[in-house]
C-alpha cells in the first residue's frame, strides 16, 4: 500500500489520510509518553509529515527505506501497521520487533523498512547496501535513505553517497532539513548554504525542495526514483521542513522561540494541503474532519490493543541473537535461571 | 595427525595447499556455488588483495561479484550489512584488522544488533575477512590482533583458523552462515602448507575445536600461527613431555567440551593466542576451565600472548612482544 498516484484525486486524499494518521500516531505518542505509559525516548515527526508521505507515495511497494531515530512517520508512510508500531512502543511481544526495538528501532524488512535507527547517520550506508542487492540481483527496486540535517555532518553518510554514486546504485538520499540537530541550528553545523550543494562533490543531481508541500516531495522523489531505476545512479534531495515538537518529548527547547515555531506552524503541511484540496473542490471541511476523526480512532484502537497486548516473557531476552544456536547463550541463561536470576 | 575430534574428513582425498590458496579456493567455490555471494573490499579485484589472497577472482567472476571499493570502510561495511539484510551474502575484506576501528559503528550497532533488535526478523549473512598479527615489521597500525573485541561483542561470530584445512572448511561455513562471521587470518600463516580435502562440499562447523595432536601431560590450546608452532614444540618435547595440541578454530562459539575433555585427561593447560593477554581469549578459556573442570587442574593454567603492548616496528622489538614457539615451550615446561 505504498505507491499512490498523487496526480489523481483519490491519490491526493490518500496522501492526506496518511499525513493525518502520522499526526494522530505521534500526538497519541506524545500524550502517552507524558503520562509515563511509554518507556524510553520518543522523537516525534509532527510538522514533517509531508516529507515521508510524499516520498513513500512515490516509491513502489518493493522499494526499501532506511530511517532515523524520528521514524514513526516513515513507518506509517511505508505502509506499516500503526497497531504493531504502537505495540512496539509499549515493548509488547507482538510489536514489530517483539518488544526488542522500541520507538527508535521499528523495522519491518518484509515491508521494505530497514529500521529506524538510534545512530545518527547510520542509515545511508544500509540503503546503499540494499541498492547494491537490487543491482546485483537485477531487481526493479530502489532504496531511499531518510536522514536529518545533523546527519549530513557524519562521515559515513558521505562514504555511502560516494559509493552509491561511484557504482550507479539505485539509491535516493533524502535529507530532512528540519532546521535543527537536537538544539543546534543547521547553519551552525554546516558551512554550505543549501545542504543539497553537497551533491556536487559526488557529481550527482542535488536539489532543495519545499518539504512542507507533499506534492513537491512526491514529484522530486518520483523523478529521482526513475533516474535510480534506469541505472543512472543516486539523487540527493534536501527537503526543507520543520519539527514542531522538541527534539525528544520532554525537551525544554531553550534554543528557540515560540514565535519562530509559529511562523512554520502557519505552513503546517497537513493544514496547507487540506486547504489546497478544499480550494480545488476536492474536499469539504466536513470530509476533512471525518478523515481526522477516523485517523484518531484508528490510533486509539492501536493504543487499546497495545495496552492489552502481552509482554514478552523474560527468557525471550535470550532469543534472536543468531540464526544458529550458540551454546554459550543457552548455558549462561540456564545457569542464571537455575539461580533464580531470570525469574521475576 | 590422524586424531579426529568433532569432525572428520577423509585424509586420503586431500591436496597440499597453502593457507592463502585454501582461503582463495573457499571463496572461489562459494562464488561459483551461490550467485548471492559477492566479494568487496579495497583492492580485492584488480590488485588481487594486498596479500594476494583474492588474486584471479576478478577475472573469473567479473566486477559485479568482485568489487573494488573506495577507501571508505564505514561506507562499504555498512553497504555490506544493508546488502546482507536484503538477500545477498557479502564477503567483505578489511585490508588490515586494525582498520576495523574505522567501521566499528556499523559493526557494533548495525551488524551485531539488527537481528536482535528487529525481533529476529532479518538475517545477517555477512562474512568479514581480515588479516591480523605481527611478524612483518608492519608496525602498530598494521599488525594488531583484535579478534577478542569481536568474540566479546554479542551478536558476532569469530573464527581464527590454525591450518589450511581449517581455513577452507570454516570460511565456507562462514559464507553459508546466516549470521555475521568475522574471519581472522594471521598474515604469517599465508605460506603455511597443509593437507586440505579436495571435496567442494567439505565444510567445518563453526564452534568446533580440533585436537591436532594427542598427548597426555599438557594441553596446549592454540590459535592461528601458534597452532603450527605449538605442534613443533610438541614434536620437540616428545619423549620428555607428551603435549596435546588443540586448534581452537572458533573463538565464538567456543568449543568448551573439547577443551574440558582434554584438560580432564592431561590436568594441565597452556593457552596460546596472539592477542593482548588481559581480558581476552586466554581469560575466557581459563574462565570456562574454572567453571567446568576446576577439580581436574593439577597446575595453574598458563597463558602465552602479547604482553598488553602494541606491536612495535623494529624487528628487535617486534620479536620481543610476539608470542613464539619458545614462549609456548617455556610455558609447557613451567607446569609439566
Ligand atoms: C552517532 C550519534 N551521535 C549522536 C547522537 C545523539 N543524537 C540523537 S538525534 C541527534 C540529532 C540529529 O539531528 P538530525 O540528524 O538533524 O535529525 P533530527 O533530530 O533533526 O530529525 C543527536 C545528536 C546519536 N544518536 N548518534
Amino acid at each position: 500500500m505504498v505507491a499512490i498516484d498523487i496526480e489523481t484525486e483519490d491519490g491526493r486524499r490518500e496522501a492526506l489520510r496518511r499525513m493525518l494518521t502520522i499526526r494522530a500516531f505521534d500526538s497519541a505518542a506524545s500524550d502517552l509518553f507524558a503520562d509515563g505509559e511509554i518507556p524510553g525516548f520518543v522523537h516525534l515527526y509532527i510538522g514533517e509529515e509531508a516529507v515521508a508521505t510524499g516520498a513513500c507515495a512515490a516509491l513502489e511497494e518493493q522499494d526499501y527505506i532506511t530511517s532515523t531515530h524520528r521514524g514513526h512517520g516513515h513507518c506509517i508512510a511505508k505502509g506499516l501497521d500503526p497497531t504493531f508500531m504502537m505495540a512496539e512502543l509499549y515493548g509488547k511481544r507482538d510489536g514489530y520487533c517483539n518488544g526488542k526495538g522500541g520507538s527508535m528501532h521499528i523495522a519491518d524488512v518484509d515491508a521494505g523498512m530497514l529500521g529506524a535507527n538510534g545512530i545518527v547517520g547510520a542509515g545511508p550506508p544500509l540503503a546503499t547496501g540494499a541498492a547494491l542487492t537490487a543491482q546485483l540481483k537485477g531487481e526493479d527496486r530502489i532504496a531511499l535513505a531518510f536522514f536529518g540535517d545533523g546527519a549530513v555532518a557524519q562521515g559515513q553518510v558521505h562514504e555511502a553517497i560516494n559509493l552509491a554514486a561511484t557504482w550507479d546504485l539505485p539509491a535516493i538520499f533524502l535529507v530532512e532539513n528540519n532546521q535543527f540537530g537536537e538544539g543546534t541550528p543547521v547553519d551552525e553545523q554546516h558551512n554550505v548554504q543549501a545542504l543539497s550543494e553537497t551533491a556536487e562533490a559526488y557529481d550527482i543531481p542535488g536539489f532543495s525542495i519545499d518539504g512542507m508541500d507533499v506534492t513537491a516531495v512526491y514529484e522530486a522523489v518520483g523523478e529521482a526514483r526513475e533516474r535510480a531505476a534506469s541505472g543512472a545512479g543516486p539523487t540527493f534531495i534536501e527537503a526543507e521542513t520543520y519539527r514542531f515538537r522538541g527534539h525528544f518529548e520532554g525537551d525544554q527547547q531553550p534554543y528557540r522561540e515560540e514565535e519562530d515555531v509559529a511562523v512554520w506552524r502557519d505552513r503546517d503541511p497537513v493544514e496547507s494541503f487540506k486547504a489546497r484540496l478544499v480550494e480545488r473542490g476536492e474536499l469539504t471541511d466536513e470530509e476533512f474532519e471525518a478523515m481526522r476523526e477516523s485517523a484518531d480512532e484508528e490510533i486509539e484502537e492501536a493504543v487499546e490493543y497495545a495496552r492489552d497486548a502481552a509482554d514478552p516473557a523474560p527468557e525471550e531476552a535470550y532469543d534472536d541473537m543468531f540464526a544458529t544456536v550458540v551454546p554459550e547463550i543457552e548455558q549462561f541463561a540456564a545457569r542464571m535461571r537455575a539461580d533464580g536470576g531470570a525469574e521475576r | 595427525m590422524s586424531t579426529e575430534t568433532g569432525t572428520s574428513y577423509d585424509v586420503d582425498q586431500t591436496r597440499t595447499m597453502t593457507m592463502r590458496e585454501a582461503i582463495r579456493e573457499a571463496i572461489r567455490e562459494e562464488l561459483a556455488r551461490d550467485d548471492d555471494v559477492f566479494l568487496m573490499g579495497e583492492d580485492v579485484g584488480r590488485f588481487g588483495g594486498v596479500l594476494e589472497v583474492t588474486a584471479g577472482l576478478l577475472d573469473e567472476f567479473g566486477d559485479d561479484r568482485v568489487r573494488d571499493t573506495p577507501i571508505s570502510e564505514a561506507g562499504f561495511m555498512g553497504a555490506g550489512i544493508g546488502a546482507a539484510a536484503t538477500g545477498t551474502r557479502p564477503v567483505v575484506e578489511i585490508m588490515f584488522s586494525d582498520f576495523l576501528g574505522v567501521c566499528s559503528e556499523q559493526v557494533m550497532n548495525q551488524m551485531a544488533k539488527m537481528r536482535y533488535m528487529f525481533g529476529g526478523k532479518t538475517e545477517m549473512p555477512i562474512t568479514v575477512r581480515t588479516t591480523e598479527g605481527g611478524g612483518m615489521g608492519a608496525a602498530s597500525q598494521h599488525s594488531g590482533t583484535v579478534h577478542t573485541w569481536f568474540a566479546h561483542f554479542p551478536g558476532l561470530l569469530a573464527v581464527t583458523p590454525g591450518t589450511p584445512a581449517a581455513a577452507k572448511g570454516l570460511l565456507k561455513s562462514a559464507i553459508r552462515s546466516d549470521d555475521p562471521v568475522f574471519f581472522f587470518e594471521n598474515k604469517m600463516t599465508y605460506e603455511q602448507q597443509g593437507e586440505v580435502p579436495v571435496d567442494e562440499d567439505f565444510t567445518l562447523p563453526l564452534g568446533e575445536a580440533r585436537v591436532e595432536r594427542e598427548g597426555d601431560d599438557v594441553t596446549v590450546v592454540a590459535s592461528q600461527r601458534l597452532v603450527g608452532e605449538s605442534l613443533d614444540v610438541a614434536e620437540d618435547l616428545a619423549g620428555d613431555v607428551s603435549v596435546e595440541v588443540i586448534d581452537v578454530r572458533s573463538l565464538y562459539p567456543l568449543d568448551t567440551d573439547t577443551l574440558v575433555g582434554s584438560l580432564e585427561k592431561t590436568g594441565r593447560m597452556v593457552v596460546a593466542d596472539e592477542s593482548p593477554l588481559s581480558y581476552g581469549v586466554h581469560a575466557e578459556v581459563m574462565a570456562r576451565m574454572m567453571e567446568n573442570a576446576f577439580f581436574s587442574l593439577d597446575a595453574p593454567i598458563q597463558r602465552v600472548g602479547v604482553p598488553d603492548t602494541h606491536i612495535p616496528f623494529s624487528p628487535a622489538l617486534e620479536g620481543e612482544v610476539l608470542p613464539s614457539a619458545d614462549d609456548v615451550r617455556t610455558a609447557v615446561e613451567r607446569i609439566a
